[in-house]
């Protein structure tokens, strides 16, 4: 790649990274079938697909860290084998990590540093320039000394993509780049990605957000289980983007009426505060009211305390101040399993670890919440008929796609695992349903019934509570809209608010402040919020 | 929307700092009430039980500052029993007070900690030692401290290497014992303490590659693994040891022993030279090994990847390091560390090997890495301390107390409880120790 054919060869092939063929298997479920993939310098390759498409694994294959099953990788036609990522490295391929591939307790220069010493002794002071050096090329103000976990994620993200420029990378991956930005953040990362473009490099951008593709895109694949099922122009509309990425029209706005009349509050909350585990306050002094028939979105870049928030309404973290109630009993001190028996309906973040028990049957998951009691048991016994009995109800009703109800939750995708949690927690009348990033990692089609069914939870007269980090979500189920940052409620909007205050305000400025800065902004950003 | 060379500064206001850097009232979690409170008692239990004491303290404690041997005689200092003890026991009362009441903050609670530390010991040392007709012996007790600590800090290094890599190390023990075994062997048939040293390094590097072989290549689950190590270290020693070295002990185990290594000039020093200046050379090298398992750590690039491996693996890999190769390498060199210490049981001591003859002294080098939080220093430091009282313990025994001598060996721990708690607190280990990798 160093070494430039002299003008008497043959004709230059086109400069870039050509994939062709690639097919990746994992025992019968072919991930990547047959891609063929063009990344060429000075453009943006936008890779478009849901969850599971397959996106990830082929760009894990071309940086090395799978191999695969067939398939040929080029650059600038000379064919290369990527065994490793060093091998990728060497290629010129750099990777912007959806989970930073960062060591949490290293400086910014000892990431830096770390594969690339260049001698057996470490040279801090060298790492350190370095780090300087290119900061200040691009504009990005970062410490070379600051502990990697004290940095907030915008500027975690800024040292990835310095380790690959460090590494002079040509062909840069950012996979999935923006699910832990602010909007603002977004706004920031696409600039320097836009940047890194016109410096002639080669950028692909994995996503499934259709906004992003139609603001950076030079070029656009739709990728689905595993093939290529189209390119796409960067003006096409998100309607058309959305069909090909799916494979049939969806309706991207949820249907509903408006909010039921308020009466009195199911939920309140007054003065919660939360302490973490290093003593520095993660939710501080929430009020909140949310009455049933409604649906009260909390916003917020994720890790900004709304996940202790809603553990707390739960009972599963502890308390240091203020006061829950539900239907005017006060909760606070009660436990989790009291609170259930009270109506509380509530959806873990990570469904794996909280929200069922993989090796368990459906069946069994569906009634893990009220397995002691009758129907379902009787004595110490067990009543398997009627908990077969539900089970078949609940997955006709909620459209669980599984083999049979005695199938482990495990082997069923993420969203029907998702449908697995919504039916178990729906299943009996709720006063208060809390619904944390519900629709996390689930595809299109899941999350259209998903909403839907926490619509018509809400018409059923339940307070629904729904924790999200995704915008569209948001804005799409909310009546009223709560954001929260650094612990704190920011403030509370109506639901037709823009999403450029919404983002102003997920960085901390009051709403307020918010309102106003949009107001003078406006011009200047009118392509971002169309 | 234009694409500048350098984005243009933001216009919204930038977001503030994470949660942890703005200021605010602090709130104490629940964990670290619980056990700023836990310290407190347990701190006022030990002001109160030297209370209790007193009421057995009758004349006057001496202390010997030097022994018979020693070039330079100190005189041997006498406190007045009662009066000392009390005094620690307040000490030790007021520390605990002020952690029970939340008052200290910054530093205050590790001084706290400290300063309950050694008034107990103080204390329990003047109690044990009044009114007795031979003083207690200072500096035996820092010699006896040093020789005691030398294969605890060989194998705390040994762990930290590991476990700063990501591999749990239960086996120190199993590696101390094989490599004591083969030093006393190899001692005895070469008659050369070399040769024993080094073979006892070879030993020890030996059970390390069953511990990278089962551990990394294989997967397995690293405690399990670390104790059927030591099941089998202690098995195959004794088998050997019955069947081979014991029918012929003059042959077999009968090695030379390290004698101690005065250094010129530095051990004339009064008191610090016999106890600091006048040790075996295995001692010397312990000093040397912490600070180049230090330097190792944190100057080299070696070391680098030794700590990413062990805190996040795959960040390694997608740099391009060998995850597996780095790991390897961490716990091959620890199984040379491990086996210097090792033959400090054999040719250290007496030169002769007998039946699970570390007793435990591997497990007590894995809690010295842990308290000394996987630092070095700390860890070899804790070594030191593990040492402190452990002699302590068998000095107590020739002072005669009332309270029976397996109560007394018992007692020290506690200080140990103590200190770790109000200096340390809350240990981090890195965080991919145990963990094997998978790769992608």
């Amino acid at each position: 790649m160093t070494t430039q054919p002299d003008q008497t060869a043959e004709p230059q092939p086109a400069p870039g990274l050509r994939l062709r063929g690639m097919t990746k298997r994992f025992g019968s479920l072919v991930a990547n079938d047959a891609i063929d993939l063009d990344i060429e310098p000075g453009r943006i390759h936008c890779l478009l697909g849901e969850n599971g498409a397959g996106k990830s694994t082929l760009m894990n294959v071309l940086y090395g860290l799978l191999q695969p099953d067939e398939g040929e990788i080029t650059v600038d036609g000379e064919p290369v084998r990527i065994g490793s990522p060093k091998q990728a490295m060497a290629a010129g391929i750099g990777m912007v990590h959806q989970h930073f591939m960062l060591v949490d307790v290293f400086t910014v220069a000892e990431n830096l540093v770390l594969g690339r010493e260049g001698g057996a002794l470490l040279d801090m002071r060298r790492a350190r320039r370095t780090v300087r050096e290119l900061s200040d090329r691009y504009g990005f103000a970062v410490d070379p000394d600051a502990v990697i976990e004290d940095l907030p994620v915008g500027v975690q993200q800024r040292v990835e993509i310095l380790k690959a420029l460090a590494n002079d990378a040509r062909f840069l991956i950012f996979d999935e780049p923006t699910a832990v930005l602010t909007p603002q953040e977004t706004d920031e990362l696409i600039a320097v990605i836009k940047s890194l473009r016109d410096e002639g490099r080669a950028i692909v951008f994995i996503t499934h957000k259709l906004r992003e593709v139609r603001e950076l895109a030079d070029t656009i694949t739709v990728i689905r289980r595993g093939k290529v099922v189209g390119t796409a122009e960067p003006g096409e509309s998100e309607a058309k983007l959305a069909e090909l990425m799916v494979g049939r029209s969806v309706n991207l706005t949820v249907a509903k009426a408006a909010p039921a009349t308020e009466g009195d509050p199911r939920l309140v909350v007054r003065g919660l505060s939360v302490t973490g585990p290093t003593g520095v306050p993660v939710v501080r002094d929430v009020d909140l009211d949310v009455h049933g028939g409604e649906i009260v979105c909390i916003a917020g870049v994720q890790g900004n305390g709304q996940t202790e928030l809603a553990e707390a309404l739960l009972g599963t973290v502890p308390v240091s101040a203020g006061g829950v109630e539900l239907d005017g009993t006060p909760i606070t001190r009660l436990t989790p399993r009291q609170r259930i028996d009270l109506g509380l309906g509530f959806v873990p973040e990570d469904r794996q670890r909280d929200g069922f028990v993989g090796s368990f049957s459906v069946a069994e998951n569906l009634v893990l919440n009220h397995v002691t009691e009758p129907p379902y048991a009787s004595g110490i016994g067990l009543r398997v008929d009627r908990i077969r009995a539900e089970a078949l109800d609940r997955v006709a009703e909620f459209d669980i796609r599984t083999q049979s109800v005695d199938t482990p939750v495990s082997a069923l995708s993420g969203g029907n695992q998702q449908k697995v949690v919504l039916a178990r927690e729906m299943s009996r009348p709720l006063a208060v349903m809390i619904a944390n990033q519900p629709t996390r990692g689930v595809d299109v089609g899941a999350i259209e019934f998903l909403h839907a069914r926490l619509v018509a939870e809400r018409d059923r007269g339940t307070a629904v509570v729904i924790v999200s980090t995704e915008l569209d979500e948001v804005i799409a189920l909310a009546d009223r809209i709560v954001v929260m940052c650094g612990g704190r409620i920011v403030g509370i909007v109506p639901a037709n608010t823009s999403r450029e205050v919404l983002g102003l305000m997920m960085a901390g400025v009051s709403a307020d402040e918010a309102m106003r800065t949009a107001a003078t902004t406006t011009e200047d950003v009118n392509e971002v919020i169309t | 929307m234009s694409a500048p060379a350098t984005p243009a500064v933001p216009s919204a206001p930038t977001p503030p700092p994470p949660a942890a850097a703005t200021p605010g009232p602090r709130l104490e979690s629940a964990e670290k009430r619980r056990q700023r409170l836990s310290t407190g008692v347990l701190i006022v239990v030990v002001g109160v039980l030297l209370l209790v004491l007193l009421a057995s303290t009758h004349g006057a404690s001496r202390f010997a500052l030097s022994n018979a041997f020693d070039p330079v005689q100190l005189p041997t200092v006498s406190l007045p029993g009662l009066p000392t003890v009390l005094v620690c026991a307040v000490l030790c009362l007021l520390a605990g007070a002020g952690f029970v009441s939340g008052r200290l903050h910054g530093r205050l609670p590790a001084v706290a900690g400290t300063v309950a530390g050694i008034a107990f010991t103080l204390g329990f040392l003047a109690w044990a030692a009044a009114g007795r007709d031979l003083p207690f012996p200072v500096s035996n007790q820092f010699a006896g401290t040093l020789s005691l600590a030398t294969p605890l800090v060989f194998g705390a290094l040994c762990g930290v290497l590991c476990e700063r890599a990501g591999v749990v190390n239960v086996s120190i023990e199993g590696q101390f014992l094989v490599s004591a075994f083969v030093a006393a062997v190899v001692g005895s048939v070469t008659g050369s303490l070399a040769a024993a040293i080094v073979s006892a390094m070879v030993a020890g590097f030996g059970m390390a590659v069953l511990l990278a072989l089962f551990a990394i290549g294989f997967k397995v689950n690293q405690v399990v693994l670390g104790v059927v190590l030591n099941v089998f270290a202690s098995g195959i020693t004794g088998f050997l040891f019955d069947q081979l070295v014991s029918p012929q002990a003059e042959k077999l185990n009968s090695a030379p022993v390290m004698a101690a290594l005065p250094i010129p000039g530095l051990s004339k020093i009064p008191f610090f030279g016999p106890v600091l200046f006048s040790q075996p050379v295995l001692a010397y090298l312990a000093v040397i090994a912490v600070v180049l398992v230090w330097w190792l750590l944190t100057r080299t690039s070696w070391g680098l990847r030794i700590r990413s491996v062990g805190e996040h693996p795959a960040a390694a890999e997608v740099v391009g390091i060998s995850v597996t190769g780095v790991r390897w390498s961490a716990v091959l060199a620890g199984g040379l560390l491990a086996g210097l210490g090792g033959s400090f049981f054999t040719v250290g001591a007496t030169g002769s090997f007998d039946k699970d003859f570390t007793v435990g002294n591997g497990f007590i080098a894995l809690a010295a890495l842990i308290m000394g939080r996987w630092n070095p220093v700390l860890a070899a430091l804790m070594a030191v301390f593990f040492g402190f009282v452990t002699q302590m313990g068998s000095q107590m025994q020739t002072l005669s107390t009332p309270v029976p001598s397996q109560f007394l060996l018992l007692l020290p721990y506690v200080a140990t409880i103590i200190a770790v708690a109000g200096l340390i607190g809350r240990v981090r280990a890195p965080a991919a120790d145990g963990e094997p990798y998978e790769k992608g």
